[in-house]
C-alpha cells in the first residue's frame, strides 16, 4: 500500500475509469524568510495529497479555512507550482507545461470563482467577458466566437441572450453575475471545472438554483466538478465522493452517502455536528464542539494533527505517529489510527 | 401579549431614503416586540431591509434619510421622542448595544484589543478607566478570549476571536439589548458553532435579550426563540421559533424554508424564481405577489396583518 518513498497509492482507484486528472503526493510549501532573506520555515499549506478524479465525476473538497483547500485548487489550475509531487492531466505534468501548454491546459479547466462581483472586471460588458477567453485561446472568427457566448449564455438560464450582451457586471444581481462567471468558466468547453465556494456569497432562495445549473452542466457535458466549500449540508446535493482536509492533509475520503452516515475521522464527525438544520431545539442545547483552533503549518503537531483537539485520542501513538490510510469499507479512506 | 411588559416594541416603523433615482423604503411599517431575555431573528434576503431596520432602531443614520418615523419603545418609554444627545447618552450602548455586520474586521489596527473594548464602558457609564480595564477583561473571560489578548492588536488574532473581541464591545456596558447583525456569515462552522455556543451561554447567565439578523436559516435556528421574516421591507411573519421551524404560514417563508439544503433530511432543495421587487417602487399589494406560487386576485390590494394563535402574518390566505 505503501511504496519506498511514503506514497499513498489507492488500489481501489485502480479499477476506477480513467482518471483524467492524477494528483499524486502533491507538496505545496511557501518559504518563510525573516527581514527578507534569513530563511524562517515552510507553510505547508498543502502536504502530501494524492487523488484520481475520474471523467464525469463531482468531489467535494470540504474543510475550514486555512487548511490548503485554496491552495490546492490554485496548483489545480496551474497558478503555483507545486513543491513536489504532481499534477497530470492527459499523461502531462502540469508543472512542467511551459506558457504555451500551460493554456492549452487552462482551457480545459474552467474556473468559477467564490465571490462574482470581484470576479468580473467593472468596465466590460457581458459580451467582452465572454469573448475574452476565446480570443486568448485563439478561437475562430468574430462569428464562430459570438455562436459560442451565444450558446453558452443559454445554457447559464440567461435568456434572452439579447438582453443580457450589452449589460456591465454592476447592471446584473449576484445571482446572473454568478451564472456570467460560470459561463465565462464553460465558454471554452472545458473537462474539469473547478468552483471555489460558488454559492457562499450568495442568498439562499439562489444558492440552490445555482447549484442545480451546475449540477445539469456537469451532466449534459460530462464534466469533472472540483468543488471546494466549507458547507457540508450542500454537498450532498452536488457531489460523488467528499474529501475532508485539516491542516494541509486529507483526513477523510469517502462517497458522499458513506460519508455522512458512517463517518469515522473524529474531525468529520466535529464538522457534521456542528453544521446546524433548521431546527428550533438547537436553541436549547450547546454544541460539541473540540477546543482550540487549527494548528499552525509552519511547525504542524507531530503525528496526527488533529491531536490536540482529538478527544478520542490515544496517548503514545496518534501524538507521536502520523496515521496512514486506513480502509474500513472499499473507496472509504480514513487517516485516523481509531480504525486500526 | 396584552400588556404584559415587554422590552422592546417597534411600531409603525418607517425608514425611507433619499436616492439620486428616487425614495427607497428600507423599512416599510415594520412592527415587532422581544421580550425580557429573548431572542427574535430577523431573517431576510440582502436588500430587504433588515440592516437599515437595526440601524433604525439605533438611530445610526445615514445622512439620506427621507423618512423616519414610528416609535420604538423601550421598556415603555418612546425612544424617538428623545433629542439626539440625550439618545445617546441613555440608550445607545448603555441599554442597546451592536454588533455591526462584519464588525471583526472594523477593529482599529493601531489600539489594543483590550482598550478598545474597555472604550464604551468609559464614554458611557463614566467609570475610571482601570474600572473599564477590569470590566473588560471580564468581558473577555466571558466571551472565551484569553485574558492576556487584552495587549495585542487585531491584527494578532484570528477571525473567530476578533469576533468574540466585538461581541464583548457590545457587551462591557451591561445592556439589554444586543443586536448582533450576521455575526458569524464569514467564519468557519467550527468557529459559528462555537460563537453560538458562546452567545446562548451569555444570554442564559445574563438574561440579555438578542435581535439576530441573518440571511442564514440554519444558523438563525440555534438562538431563535421567535422569527421574523423579512421581504422587500416588510415584515411579513412573526411567530414563535418551534412553530415557525415545524411550518412556516406565509408562502414566502415556506419557499425560504424549503431553499434550505439540510444534512440531516432527505429533502430536495428548491428555489424561488425571479427576484424581489424594487423598494423605489415596490408594487402596491402584496409585495410577494410575483413569486407567490398561491396567489389569486385579493394579492393585488395589502395584505392586512393576520394573528392565528399569537403568530402573525401578513397574507391575504388567512383571512
Amino acid at each position: 500500500m505503501t511504496t519506498e518513498e511514503g506514497v499513498q497509492l489507492f488500489p481501489t482507484e485502480a479499477g476506477r475509469k480513467a482518471p483524467v486528472l492524477s494528483i499524486r503526493d502533491l507538496r505545496v510549501w511557501f518559504e518563510l524568510r525573516r527581514w527578507g532573506f534569513l530563511p524562517a520555515g515552510h507553510v505547508r499549506a498543502v502536504d502530501g495529497v494524492s487523488f484520481d478524479l475520474a471523467e464525469g465525476e463531482a468531489i467535494a473538497i470540504v474543510g475550514e479555512s486555512g487548511c490548503g483547500k485554496t491552495t490546492l485548487m490554485r496548483t489545480i489550475l496551474g497558478l503555483v507550482r507545486p513543491t513536489a509531487g504532481q499534477v497530470i492531466f492527459e499523461g502531462r505534468n502540469v508543472s512542467e507545461l511551459g506558457m504555451r501548454g500551460l493554456r492549452w491546459y487552462r482551457s480545459h479547466v474552467g474556473y468559477v470563482q467564490q465571490d462574482p462581483y470581484g470576479a468580473l472586471p467593472p468596465f466590460l460588458s457581458v459580451r467582452r467577458i465572454l469573448e475574452e477567453p476565446l480570443v486568448i485561446n485563439g478561437v475562430g472568427n468574430h462569428g464562430e466566437r459570438e455562436r459560442r457566448i451565444r450558446k453558452v449564455l443559454e445554457e447559464v438560464k440567461m435568456a434572452p441572450v439579447e438582453d443580457f450582451l450589452p449589460k456591465f457586471p454592476h447592471m446584473l444581481s449576484g445571482g446572473q453575475q454568478q451564472r456570467v462567471v460560470i459561463a465565462r468558466a464553460m465558454v471554452m468547453e472545458p473537462k474539469i471545472l473547478v468552483a471555489d465556494e460558488p454559492v457562499s456569497m450568495l442568498d439562499a432562495s439562489v444558492r440552490v438554483e445555482i447549484l442545480k445549473l451546475l449540477e445539469g452542466l456537469r451532466r449534459t457535458h460530462n464534466l469533472a466538478v472540483i468543488y471546494i466549500t466549507h458547507d457540508l449540508s450542500t454537498v450532498r446535493y452536488f457531489s460523488d465522493r467528499i474529501f475532508v482536509m485539516y491542516a494541509a492533509k486529507i483526513v477523510e475520503r469517502a462517497p458522499v452517502d458513506a460519508l455522512l452516515k458512517r463517518h469515522r475521522h473524529p474531525y468529520t464527525y466535529a464538522l457534521l455536528e456542528a453544521t446546524p438544520d433548521p431546527d428550533a431545539k438547537n436553541a436549547t442545547i450547546l454544541k460539541e464542539v473540540p477546543p482550540g483552533e487549527p494548528p499552525s503549518l509552519v511547525k504542524p503537531p507531530s503525528g496526527c494533527r488533529f491531536h490536540p483537539r482529538c478527544t478520542h485520542k490515544i496517548a503514545g501513538l496518534c501524538d507521536v505517529e502520523e496515521p496512514p490510510y486506513f480502509e474500513p469499507e472499499p473507496d472509504h479512506l480514513v487517516a485516523c489510527w481509531l480504525c486500526r | 401579549m396584552a400588556e404584559e411588559k415587554r422590552l422592546l416594541q417597534v411600531k409603525d416603523l418607517v425608514l425611507y431614503f433619499r436616492t439620486t433615482k428616487g425614495v427607497v423604503q428600507a423599512v416599510d411599517k415594520v412592527d415587532f416586540d422581544l421580550g425580557y431575555n429573548d431572542a427574535v431573528v430577523i431573517i431576510g434576503e440582502s436588500g430587504c431591509g433588515k440592516t437599515s431596520l437595526a440601524r433604525a432602531i439605533l438611530r445610526l443614520l445615514p445622512r439620506n434619510v427621507h423618512t423616519y418615523s414610528g416609535q420604538v419603545l423601550l421598556g415603555g418609554t418612546d425612544v424617538m421622542k428623545l433629542g439626539e444627545e440625550d439618545f445617546r447618552q441613555n440608550v445607545r450602548w448603555v441599554r442597546i448595544s451592536m454588533v455591526p455586520q462584519a464588525a471583526m474586521n472594523a477593529l482599529n489596527p493601531v489600539l489594543r484589543v483590550g482598550d478598545q473594548v474597555a472604550e464604551p464602558a468609559i464614554i458611557h457609564t463614566g467609570i475610571s478607566r482601570k474600572e473599564a480595564m477590569e470590566q473588560a477583561l471580564k468581558m473577555f473571560r466571558m466571551v472565551g478570549v484569553p485574558e492576556d489578548f487584552a495587549t495585542r492588536y487585531a491584527f494578532e488574532l484570528s477571525g473567530g476571536m476578533r469576533q468574540r473581541v466585538a461581541i464583548a464591545m457590545a457587551l462591557v456596558t451591561a445592556p439589554e439589548l444586543v443586536i448582533l447583525d450576521e455575526p458569524t456569515s464569514a467564519l468557519d462552522v467550527l468557529t459559528q458553532a462555537n460563537i453560538m455556543n458562546m452567545l446562548k451561554q451569555i444570554k442564559w447567565n445574563m438574561g440579555v435579550s438578542y435581535i439576530l439578523i441573518t440571511h442564514d436559516i440554519s444558523t438563525s435556528s440555534e438562538l431563535a426563540d421567535r422569527v421574523a421574516v423579512m421581504y422587500a421591507g416588510q415584515i411579513v411573519e412573526v411567530g414563535d421559533a418551534p412553530r415557525f421551524f415545524a411550518s412556516p404560514l406565509h408562502p414566502y417563508s415556506r419557499k425560504l424554508m424549503d431553499s434550505v439544503p439540510r444534512l440531516r433530511a432527505d429533502m430536495e432543495p428548491d428555489f424561488i424564481t425571479g427576484q424581489p421587487p424594487s423598494l423605489i417602487s415596490p408594487p402596491i399589494g402584496c409585495r410577494f405577489a410575483e413569486r407567490c406560487p398561491s396567489r389569486f386576485e385579493r394579492c393585488s390590494e395589502e395584505p392586512p396583518v393576520v394573528v392565528q394563535d399569537g403568530r402573525q402574518v401578513k397574507c391575504w390566505l388567512y383571512v
